[in-house]
């Protein structure tokens, strides 16, 4: 039994937090933020040099083939910068897809260019303003196209493909969509830095990932697995606020003293650290369990969910607290990891969801 | 990172297993696996007795305190073998619950500070249960403000005379040795005017007095010095160094108590499996669910993190201040868990009788001793301090004892008095 990274996923976290400090800083989530520009794409190709994208993905196709322990961390740190990049999208979500499920042909296809970041991929599935029953679709698929329109899609604007979710014959399935030619409009969102579009598609040309049938099935295996991932970056994201936090109620006087000293921000500071720990333990488990397909994956990605959507939500809010008025100005950082404290609760799903999921896990209680 | 065992790992479980399987008191299982938080059910047996019983087998054979070196009745072995064990032990781990406060918190200060003598006479009783420790550290003036302690000790020759109280003492009615901490020096500042000992809880002068607890219980004791007399060879540490003697202590305490901690999440998933509640299964129900899904996160949490910090102390890493999370967030929970347990049953959860209760009234049990665990051995507010000061680096509180003497340090006396 061993609990911890091993040092070569320590070097990857390291590089990647060494390259990320230098090249993406706040102020370029802020730029996507005002518009000046979609994404950060010079930060996108660096990643691509270094191989980050490639981690996880086998060397026959193009990848690192290192595993999933080094791009967890390689998440975390994207996470601590709130980095604007695709990359929960394209390698979490669309280049999972294809490796969990695609035929031979589709990953020799898709995945080297996924993992050197020639393509960017997103996961297209949310439709209306609930939260999307999968057997209830109303984008369809036909021969080969697809016709309907996938609302607040995550690097919708950006991505070169996208897995989309939809109604076959017999329920829903999982389809490999190119998005040239496919009409996208800019939507607003919380968090501002996702390139989020509506996509309209209209017999677009489409290739089956997972067959009618299987796609409900399908679909969790993708959530659970990318969960871990998305856990990752709700430590890292979490992690810097509480830093943020804390420092500036180091810096920071009332009555004379540091507001630091304030028991009531002191222990509110002290339940943040409290669940980021938890939510970090229970990422480190669920990390392991992902890189050797271990039987109990479901309940730990649930469960890591579940603590790091917490953590995260927690130490953003509170963050804004701890710095008062200069917490609610736009020209402060606090609201940046609110709204993508908010983007990743959500995005695959919101606490109900998993809270089944998780309960549904338990052993003993087989759904 | 690998959560699975090494094959040594699993030769060394194998071999536990086998030892628990042939020699553990299968006849005090059923009962064991039903004792509430803070409570070790035995049946018909008397408890003490059992865990006597059953700690000394495993002393003899080798499985007492896995960790603690061959000499002073331990094993030698790993930390991760240690945790193996635990897992095997199983039901019979909750026997352990007399020994804690010595083989946790006497023990490694013994370690730190005892001649070799001492340790060699005094460690390995301790590990087999045949001799029983307690800790002599909160008075009635402050337990939170362990360091404002007023228990005198005078030095006469090469002995000690003490004078004072001490509160809250677990077990010290069952104990046959108590680590004591005492003041020394009133003029100077409170920490450091502190000295440790350990004595002998049969010594003259040393009075113990039960007092009955909110749960009916009566777990402590008020423990009275009337010019008891320790030699000073049972000192622990230096003349003036008991504070940083204390804080080996506290933090063994923490992870004593936070490594293996209960949270309830056990007996609220049992009981909700269970339960049929007026719109069916509660298991079936949303709000039971989200609630069942934060209890899970959370306990797993806890003891995910126990495993980190299991390899940090394999790497030979020293355990700090961030361990104290464990009895935080328990505690919290089990009262929570234990609240939400009885509610789901209605006027029929308010029900002690263990005949007609659910599972001997488990429930109820944690319930009345859940408070507890956010008082003994920090409360939730004193770990909040720590977590913020030690682990984050905010700034202290503001002291209205700082640089003052101990002597002139202002108390609840003093405000009666002034108003
Ligand atoms: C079941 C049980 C078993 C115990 N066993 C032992 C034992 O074996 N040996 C032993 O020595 N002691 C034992 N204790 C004592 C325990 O350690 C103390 O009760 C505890 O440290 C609190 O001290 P106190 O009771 O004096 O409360 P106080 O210190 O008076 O605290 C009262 C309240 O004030 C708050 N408070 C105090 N200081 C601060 C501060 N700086 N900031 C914010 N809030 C503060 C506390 O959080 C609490 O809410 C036991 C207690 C219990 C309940």
């Amino acid at each position: 039994m061993n609990f911890d990274f091993s040092s070569e996923d320590r070097m990857v976290q390291e590089q990647v937090k060494r390259f990320l400090s230098e090249r993406c800083s706040l102020g370029r989530y802020r730029e996507v933020m005002e518009g000046e520009t979609a994404h950060a794409d010079d930060v996108w190709q660096g990643l691509s040099e270094m191989g980050v994208q490639g981690t996880a993905i086998p060397e026959a196709y193009g990848g690192v083939g290192a595993g999933y322990l080094p791009l967890c961390l390689a998440a975390q740190e994207l996470g601590a910068v709130l980095a604007p990049v695709a990359f929960s999208s394209s390698i979490y979500l669309a280049s999972e897809a294809i490796l969990q499920f695609g035929t031979e042909d589709q990953k020799e296809r898709y995945l080297p260019r996924l993992a050197s970041g020639e393509l960017i991929g997103t996961l297209a599935v949310s439709e209306g303003l609930a939260e999307p029953a999968l057997d209830a679709l109303e984008v369809v698929s036909g021969q080969d196209t697809v016709t309907g329109t996938k609302l607040m899609v995550p690097h919708g604007l950006i991505a070169d493909i996208a897995i989309v979710v939809a109604r076959g014959s017999e329920g829903a399935e999982l389809l490999i969509v190119p998005l040239e030619g496919v009409q996208r409009s800019a939507v607003e969102g919380v968090d501002p830095s996702l390139a989020a579009a509506t996509l309209t598609f209209s017999g677009t040309a489409c290739e089956v990932l997972v067959g009618s049938g299987e796609g409900k099935q399908a679909y969790q295996t993708l959530l659970n697995r990318a969960a871990v991932l998305f856990a990752f970056e709700q430590i890292g994201g979490a992690e810097q606020a509480l830093n943020m936090a804390v420092a500036y109620a180091k810096e920071r006087f009332a009555f004379g003293r540091p507001i630091g000293s304030f028991q009531a921000l002191k222990h509110m500071m002290a339940d943040m650290y409290v669940a980021l720990k938890l939510a970090e333990s229970n990422a480190y488990y669920a990390a392991w369990a992902l890189q050797n397909d271990a039987e109990d994956l479901p309940l730990a990605a649930a469960t890591a969910r579940v603590s790091a959507t917490q953590a995260f939500q927690l130490c953003a809010r509170d963050n804004i607290q701890v710095h008062g008025g200069m917490g609610f100005t736009w020209a402060f950082d606090c609201h940046l990891f609110y709204r993508r404290s908010n983007y990743l609760a959500v995005a695959l799903g919101g606490s109900k969801a998993w809270d089944d999921h998780l309960v549904n896990a338990l052993p003993g209680l087989a759904a | 990172m690998d959560f699975s065992d090494t094959q040594a790992e699993a030769t060394f479980r194998e071999t536990a297993r086998a030892w628990i399987s042939a020699h553990a008191p299968t006849y005090l299982a059923e009962s064991l696996s039903r004792s509430g938080f803070g409570s070790t059910r035995t049946g018909d047996f008397d408890p003490i007795e059992e865990a006597k019983k059953w700690q000394k087998a495993k002393a003899d054979a080798g499985w007492a305190c896995l960790q603690w070196p061959k000499d002073y009745g331990g094993r030698g072995a790993t930390p991760i073998e240690s945790v193996i064990w635990n897992q095997e032990e199983g039901v019979y781990g909750k026997l352990s619950g007399t020994f804690i406060i010595g083989q946790g918190m006497c023990a490694p200060t013994m370690m730190a500070y005892a001649n070799e003598d001492q340790k060699r006479r005094y460690l390995p009783k301790l590990a087999s249960g045949e001799e029983i420790w307690c800790q002599l550290f909160s008075e009635p003036h402050g337990g939170s403000d362990l360091a404002g302690l007023r228990t005198r000790a005078i030095k006469d020759g090469d002995e000690w005379v003490v004078n004072g109280q001490k509160i809250w003492t677990s077990g010290a009615h069952y104990s046959d040795y108590g680590i004591l901490i005492t003041r020394t020096d009133p003029e100077v500042a409170k920490h450091r005017g502190l000295t440790m000992f350990f004595l002998d809880m049969r010594s003259q002068g040393v009075e113990i007095r039960p007092i009955k607890q909110a749960n009916g219980d009566s777990g402590f004791n008020e423990v009275f010095f009337d010019n008891v007399r320790i030699p000073d060879a049972q000192r622990l540490g230096e003349v003036g160094d008991g504070w940083k003697v204390a804080l080996t202590t506290l933090m063994n305490e923490r992870l004593a108590i936070g490594g293996s901690i209960a949270t309830g999440f056990p007996e609220i998933e049992a009981l909700v499996k269970e339960l049929v509640i007026t719109a069916g299964p509660a298991i079936e129900d949303a709000s039971v669910r989200a609630r069942l899904a934060d209890w899970y996160a959370k306990s797993a949490g806890l003891k995910n993190t126990g495993a980190r910090a299991i390899s940090a102390l394999s790497k030979g890493e020293i355990p700090g201040p961030e361990n104290s999370i464990g009895k935080l967030v328990a505690g919290g929970m089990m009262q929570d868990i234990a609240k939400y347990g009885m509610e789901l049953q209605g006027l029929g959860g308010l029900v002690t009788d263990p005949t007609i209760a659910r599972s001997q009234a488990q429930i109820q049990a944690m319930l009345m001793r859940s408070p507890a665990v956010r008082i003994e051995g920090g409360t939730d507010q004193i770990l909040r301090n720590i977590i913020a000061e030690r682990v984050l680096g905010l700034p202290e509180d503001m002291r209205a004892d700082k640089g003052l003497a101990f002597s002139q340090i202002p108390t609840s006396t003093d405000a009666k008095r002034g108003s």
